[in-house]
C-alpha cells in the first residue's frame, strides 16, 4: 500500500487519532492484512508511536499482521453451530487444508479462520468463504465446498505455511 | 430529499407518502435479512425482478426487500400482500408462479405454504403460523413490512411520531419520568433501569454528554440486535434522538460489530437519510435541538461489548474495561457523562413515548416490563427470532413457538445469557422468563440468546466450549480472569479427554468462585457460570466422564469408539472412501466380486466421525 493511499484513508476520517481502529480496518479490508510500511506511515502522520498501533493491531481479532490467502474460509463456531457439530466441520477443514485457524496455506490460496457467530444460526453449522454462506454443513460436505475455490486441480494442499 | 422543519411538515410528508400507497394494491415482500441471505434470497429477489419486468403492463405490483421476519428456519420467506400469504423456502424458479397465480389470480400455491408440523395442515396466512401466533411483535413486527433503506417506509408505518411528541410536548424530565415509570430495563444483559441511568447522566456535572448505542452483539447464538439494526434502523435512531434530548446530549455513537456488514451499511444509510430530512443534525424539526450520530465499527473483540471497553475502543484505544468506581454516566467516553444502552433498549423508547408508560407496563411481569426478543437457536425445529412478553414460560418458547426438538429427540437444557450465562435443565422448563427468574436459577437474561440442547448435546463439552471462548476473549487485564478461565478450560479438557479425576469438580468450583470475586468487569465476573451451572444441574454427566470415562451424549471424541456392524453393513465402501487416515479395511461389493467385510483399525482411527456421517445405512456405531 502506497503512502498516498494510506493518506486518503486517514483523510476519510478527518485525520482524527480516535479513528485509528476504523483506519486500520480500512487498510485491512484493502490489503487483507496490515503491511508494516502502511503502519509506519500511519504512525508518522498521526503522531502515534508504532508500539501503540501494534498494541491495537494485535488486540482486535479483525486485524492481521500477516498476509492473508486469496480466499478466507470462516468456520462459525458460535454456540448454535457448535451444538450442531461445528467442531467436526472445523476438524475436517484442518485435515483438508492442512492448516489450523489463523494460518494460511503455503500456496496463499486459503486462510482458515473461526468466527464466534455469524448470526445465521438457522443454517448452522455455517461456513463463510469470502462472504458467501454455506449452510447446513457437515464434515462430509467440506471437500465439495472447498473445491470451487481451489486454485489448482490438486486434491489436497498438504503443506503448512 | 427535502428538509423538514416542523412537526406539521413531517405529518404532511407522511400523508403524501401514504396517499401514494394503496393498501389494496399487490405487494410482494421478500425477507432480506442475513438468515434468508444465507439461504439464497438474493437469487429469489432477482428472479422476481425479472418476472415483474416481463409483466410491465400489469404495473401496480410492487416488490419490497425487507428486514428479517424472524422465521429464519424457513427462509427465503416471501409474503404476498394484501392477502398476507406466506410462502416459505421459496426458490428462484417459484417467482413466476407466485406472480401468475397468487398475485394476478389470487390463487394460493399449496406446495409453498407452511405445513403444521403435527396436524399437517397447510397454513396460508403469516399470523396463523404457530411460530408467530404466540409472539408479541411490538418492537420487531415492522421489520417484515419495511425496506430498511427507505425512510419513507418507516414513516409510512408511523415511525418518527414519538420524536415530535417528545421534542415539542414533553420536557426532558417528563421523558425520563415516563421511561422510569415504564420500568424499561436494559436489554443488553444487565437489566439496569434505563430511566434511572438517563437521569443520572442528565444530572451529571459537565456540558458535553454522549449517548451510545451498543450494537457490539458478541454473544454467540444471539442476533436480534443485528436484525433490528439491519431491518429497522430508524426505530433505534428515533429512540436515540429522544434519549439524547432527555439527557441533553448532542453527539451519539452506534458501536456496531464489524462481522455484521449489512447492519453497518443499513444504519449508515438510515443516518444519512435522517440527516437529509432534518431528523438528525442541526435544529431537528425546527425544535432548536441538535444531535448527530456517528457509526463506529468494532474490531472483533467480545469484551468491547462491555461499556467501558466499548468507550475505550471508540476513543481509539485497545478495548480493555476499567474499574467502575465512577460510573460511565458520570465519566465515560472522553471522561464525559455518557449514557450507553443496547439496540433493543433504544428501539423500545419510541413505543413508550407513543403509547405511554401505562400501556407499556401492562405487558410483562412485576419486575420486568415489555417484551424481549430472543434468538431461539440450536436443537429446535423453528430456529429464528422471537419476540415474547416477559414472563412467558420456557416451555411455551421451546415447544409452542419453537416447535420442539427435531428428530424426536429428548429436550435436555436451554442455555441463556450468552457465554457468561447458564444452562437451565428440563426440571425448570416451566420457569417464567424474566430478568429476576433467570438469575434465580443461576443463569441470566443476557442479550437474549436461547440455545436449545437435546440429549445428544454433552454438557461437559458445552462448558468446555464456553470456557474456551471466554479464555480467548478475556482481555487479560485481571489475573483471576485471564488465568482462571484458562485453568478451568484445561480442567474441562482433561475431563472430556478421559483424564478427569474426582477432585476436579471441587477445583472447578473453587476456581470459579475466585474468578467471579476477583475480576473487574462482568466478563470475568460471570465467566465461571457455564461451568458452575452445568455442575449444579448435570453433576452426573460430569461423573460419567470422570469415573467411567464415557460421554453419554457421544460427543467427546477421545471417549468414543467407532465400530462397523457387519450385519447391517451393505459393503458399499463409502466409509472407507471417506476415512481420511485409511483406518478402514475391507472391500466393496461389486457385480463381479463378493467384497470383504469392513473393519476399523482402532490404532489408526482419529475419531473424526467421517465414516459415521458418510454411512447411509446406520452401520457405523458409536460407543
Amino acid at each position: 500500500m502506497t503512502a498516498p493511499e494510506v493518506d486518503s484513508i486517514i483523510e476519510r476520517y478527518g485525520g482524527r487519532e480516535s479513528a485509528i481502529l476504523a483506519i486500520l480496518q480500512d487498510i485491512q479490508t484493502k490489503e487483507k492484512y496490515l503491511p508494516k510500511e502502511a503502519l509506519e506511515h500511519l504512525g508518522a502522520r498521526l503522531n502515534i508511536p508504532l508500539n501503540r498501533i501494534y498494541r491495537i493491531a494485535t488486540f482486535y481479532r479483525a486485524l492481521s499482521l500477516t498476509p492473508r490467502g486469496r480466499h478466507e474460509v470462516c468456520v462459525c463456531v458460535g454456540t448454535a453451530c457448535h451444538v450442531r457439530g461445528a467442531q467436526r466441520v472445523m476438524d475436517q477443514m484442518n485435515l483438508e487444508l492442512g492448516i489450523h485457524p489463523g494460518e494460511t496455506t503455503k500456496d496463499k490460496n486459503f486462510t482458515l479462520e473461526t468466527v464466534n457467530c455469524l448470526g445465521v444460526c438457522a443454517a448452522g453449522p455455517v461456513v463463510a468463504i469470502d462472504g458467501e454462506y454455506f449452510g447446513k454443513m457437515s464434515s462430509v460436505k467440506v471437500p465439495g465446498v472447498l473445491k470451487k475455490f481451489r486454485s489448482d486441480k490438486k486434491e489436497k494442499v498438504d503443506e503448512k505455511d | 430529499m427535502r428538509r423538514i422543519d416542523s412537526p406539521q411538515a413531517l405529518e404532511q410528508f407522511r400523508a403524501e407518502i401514504l396517499s401514494k400507497r394503496d393498501p389494496r394494491q399487490s405487494l410482494i415482500t421478500i425477507c432480506g435479512g442475513t438468515g434468508c441471505h444465507a439461504s439464497g434470497c438474493h437469487q429469489v429477489v432477482e428472479a422476481f425482478k425479472k418476472v415483474l419486468q416481463d409483466h410491465a403492463k400489469n404495473n401496480g405490483i410492487s416488490l419490497r426487500v425487507t428486514g428479517c421476519h424472524g422465521f429464519c428456519e424457513r427462509g427465503p420467506l416471501v409474503v404476498v400482500h394484501p392477502q398476507k400469504v406466506l410462502y416459505q423456502r421459496v426458490k428462484p424458479e417459484d417467482a413466476s408462479a407466485i406472480v401468475q397465480e397468487t398475485v394476478l389470480k389470487g390463487k394460493v400455491i399449496d406446495s409453498l405454504l407452511y405445513e403444521h408440523p403435527t396436524t399437517g395442515e397447510k397454513i396460508v396466512s403469516e399470523e396463523d403460523v404457530p411460530f408467530y401466533k404466540k409472539q408479541m411483535r411490538i418492537i420487531f413486527g415492522n421489520n417484515g413490512s419495511i425496506d430498511p433503506t427507505r425512510i419513507e417506509d418507516y414513516l409510512a408505518v408511523g415511525g418518527y411520531q414519538a420524536l415530535p411528541k417528545a421534542l415539542f410536548s414533553m420536557k426532558p424530565e417528563q421523558i425520563i419520568a415516563e421511561v422510569k415509570k415504564a420500568n424499561l430495563r436494559g436489554r443488553g444483559g444487565g437489566g439496569f433501569p434505563a430511566g434511572v441511568k438517563w437521569e443520572q447522566c442528565r444530572n451529571a456535572p459537565g456540558d458535553i454528554r454522549y449517548v451510545i448505542c451498543n450494537a457490539d452483539e458478541g454473544d454467540p447464538g444471539a442476533y436480534m440486535d443485528r436484525s433490528l439494526l439491519e431491518g429497522n434502523p430508524h426505530s433505534v435512531l428515533e429512540g436515540m434522538i429522544i434519549g439524547a434530548f432527555a439527557i441533553g446530549s448532542h453527539e451519539g455513537y452506534v458501536y456496531v460489530r464489524n462481522e455484521y456488514p449489512l447492519a453497518v451499511m443499513n444504519v449508515g444509510i438510515a443516518i444519512q437519510q435522517a440527516q437529509e430530512l432534518g431528523l438528525l443534525g442541526k435544529n431537528i424539526l425546527g425544535s432548536g435541538f441538535d444531535f448527530e450520530v456517528k457509526v463506529s465499527r468494532g474490531g472483533g473483540a467480545f469484551v468491547c461489548g462491555e461499556s467501558t471497553a466499548l468507550m475505550a475502543s471508540i476513543e481509539g484505544q485497545v478495548g480493555e474495561p476499567r474499574a467502575k468506581h465512577i460510573h460511565t454516566v458520570i465519566s465515560g467516553l472522553y471522561d464525559r457523562p455518557t449514557n450507553l444502552n443496547n439496540v433493543e433498549t433504544w428501539a423500545n423508547v419510541p413505543l413508550i413515548i407513543n403509547k405511554g408508560a401505562d400501556w407499556y407496563s401492562q405487558i410483562g411481569t412485576e419486575g420486568s416490563k415489555g417484551t424481549k426478543i430472543f434468538s431461539l437457536v440450536g436443537k429446535v425445529n423453528n430456529t429464528g427470532l422471537v419476540e415474547v412478553p416477559m414472563g412467558i414460560t420456557l416451555r411455551e418458547i421451546v415447544y409452542d413457538i419453537g416447535g420442539g426438538i427435531p428428530g424426536g429427540k429428548k429436550f435436555k437444557a436451554v442455555q441463556t445469557g450468552g457465554p457468561s450465562g447458564g444452562c437451565i435443565p428440563e426440571s425448570q422448563i416451566d420457569l417464567p422468563v424474566d430478568f429476576d427468574r433467570l438469575t434465580e436459577v443461576g443463569s441470566m437474561m443476557g442479550s437474549g440468546g436461547m440455545i436449545v440442547m437435546d440429549e445428544s448435546t454433552c454438557m461437559v463439552d458445552v462448558a468446555k466450549y464456553f470456557m474456551n471462548f471466554l479464555k480467548d476473549e478475556s482481555c487479560g487485564k485481571c489475573t483471576s480472569c485471564r488465568e482462571g478461565t484458562k485453568r478451568m478450560h484445561e480442567i474441562l479438557t482433561e475431563i472430556t479427554e478421559g483424564r478427569g479425576t474426582t477432585d476436579h469438580l471441587e477445583l472447578l468450583e473453587e476456581l470459579g468462585w475466585t474468578t467471579m470475586e476477583a475480576s473487574l468487569c462482568a466478563l470475568g465476573g460471570t465467566a465461571p457460570n457455564p461451568a458452575l451451572s452445568t455442575i449444579r444441574y448435570f453433576r452426573e454427566e460430569y461423573q460419567e466422564h470422570i469415573l467411567h470415562k464415557k460421554c453419554p451424549a457421544k460427543v467427546c471424541r477421545a471417549l468414543l469408539t467407532y465400530r462397523i456392524l457387519s450385519d447391517v453393513c451393505t459393503l458399499c465402501g463409502r466409509c472407507a472412501k471417506a476415512c481420511p487416515v485409511e483406518a478402514i479395511s475391507g472391500k466393496a461389493k461389486t457385480k463381479k466380486e463378493k467384497g470383504l467385510p469392513f473393519k476399523i483399525d482402532e490404532t489408526k482411527c482419529i475419531k473424526c466421525g467421517m465414516c459415521f456421517e458418510s454411512c447411509k445405512f446406520e452401520a457405523v456405531q458409536v460407543e
